[in-house]
């Protein structure tokens, strides 16, 4: 219960886009197409869902204050937590290289529509916010892989939502300067403001 | 504008170049306007929309963005001829990381309620496609010097947006300014709040404005 309320506010009321500017170069360069969103969109989920355990994994047996102690009496007030960005920018590009390879092996289908999204990924904001939002959260290691999924989700939509209307947009007459960045801000805006009616929800 | 590109291929390469020659002085004032790497170049989104609640946390981003901007630029370009093509990417986020180490430990040591306010987006300075984008795009292929005036420059271009939505966003939001209360020092003593300002939305909003009169005025159009 206590995961399903978490994965809930964090799709919905914490959603990366809407609610922490997460994620938002790519939100706003890949967005013209509803296919194209869609790949970048199930990218994210799944290098979120691994990254952000596998950092949960970096942190606790390696970083935090105290964590070095399985390697001996000696290391127990070792505090690596200064190098904390620098891990996990690591672990993240690490990661992604090697979801790639290993997509690239098991389904070349999977790799021809997925494969030019993974290397954007790596400094995609919302994967190294995902992973801060973790450390500041404290959660332990299901409550992060569910936050990783669930976050996920939330931008997905949040990507699909924006790139079906931004596919009808091209129907419309949009003044000059408008165009492109400065009216999809303004749609941005709007949807956020539908996302925000999900504030208060608990389950 | 045009007179200077056609002057762009007799500006001498020579020694004599003054530090601040016209080729230089335009690495500094395009990004300002016309190359703007917000409005422009969409780039660097993300931190510029989540930070801008307040004219003060927003000074402080801005100022270590351009710390980090100018140092990743500068180290870079020193090193580009050292550094492998096939590794760069890799090369310029440990740099980029290293720096915002530096941001992250200074601001903890000295100013932490400002570490408090700006949480996990200072970390997020690594991922700021600015810093990446003018390091592929810039540093490895140029000199120290036009490097570190490049970095200024995308930094100031940066800055002025960021601070511009975060002087509306305080301004409508709280009434107040670097938390000086604007509106009760004029003798306007109940001046509605706008909420929508405090919201992620209004920050959308701002920009999205900022963008179409920045826009308007250039005569850029996107297609």
């Amino acid at each position: 219960m206590e995961l399903l309320s978490l994965g809930v506010r964090s799709i919905f009321v914490e959603n990366m886009v809407f609610a922490y500017f997460l994620g938002m170069c790519s939100y706003l360069a890949v967005s013209k197409k509803v296919s194209t969103a869609v790949g970048l969109g199930f990218a994210v989920i799944f290098v979120l869902t691994i990254t952000v355990p596998a950092n949960w994994l970096i942190k606790e047996f390696v970083l935090k204050e105290g964590a070095l102690s399985w390697l001996g009496a000696g290391y127990a007030d070792v505090d690596l937590s200064f190098l904390q960005f620098i891990m996990f920018i690591a672990i993240i590009a690490a990661m992604v290289q090697l979801v790639e390879m290993i997509i690239e092996k098991v389904s070349p289908a999977l790799y021809g529509s997925l494969g030019i999204f993974l290397p954007l990924i790596a400094v995609n904001c919302a994967i190294l916010g995902s992973s801060l939002f973790m450390v500041q959260k404290d959660l332990n290691l299901v409550e992060s892989t569910v936050y990783g999924f669930s976050s996920g989700i939330g931008w997905f939509l949040a990507i699909i939502a924006l790139a079906a209307i931004r596919e009808r947009l091209k129907y419309s007459n949009v003044p000059d300067g408008l165009k492109g960045l400065g009216i999809t801000m303004l749609i941005t805006g709007l949807m956020g403001l539908a996302f925000q009616s999900f504030i208060g929800i608990a389950i | 504008m045009s007179t200077e590109t056609l002057e762009q291929p007799i500006v001498k390469k020579e020694k004599s170049e003054g530090l601040m020659s016209k080729r230089r002085r335009k690495f500094i004032s395009d990004p300002l306007n016309d190359d703007n790497p917000i409005t422009v170049q969409v780039l660097g989104i993300c931190s510029a929309l989540a930070i801008t609640l307040k004219m003060e946390p927003t000074m402080v981003m801005s100022i270590a963005v351009l710390f980090v901007i100018v140092f990743s630029n500068l180290i870079i370009s020193v090193f580009r001829n050292l550094i492998p093509n096939r590794v760069r990417i890799i090369v310029q986020l440990a740099i980029i990381a290293t720096l915002v180490t530096l941001v992250n430990e200074v601001l903890k040591a000295y100013y932490y309620d400002m570490y408090k306010v700006l949480s996990v987006y200072v970390g997020l300075i690594i991922t700021n496609c600015i810093i990446m984008g003018r390091l592929e795009a810039f540093a490895m292929g140029n000199k120290a010097w036009d490097s570190i005036l490049d970095g200024f420059g995308s930094g100031f271009g940066y800055a002025w947006i960021i601070l511009a939505v975060a002087f509306f966003r305080e301004l409508f939001g709280f009434g107040s300014l670097f938390g000086f209360e604007v509106f009760e020092a004029i003798g306007i003593s109940n001046f509605p709040n706008n909420g929508l300002m405090v919201t992620p939305i209004g920050a959308f909003m701002i920009l999205g404005i900022i963008i179409w009169i920045q826009r308007t005025k250039t005569g850029y159009v996107e297609h």
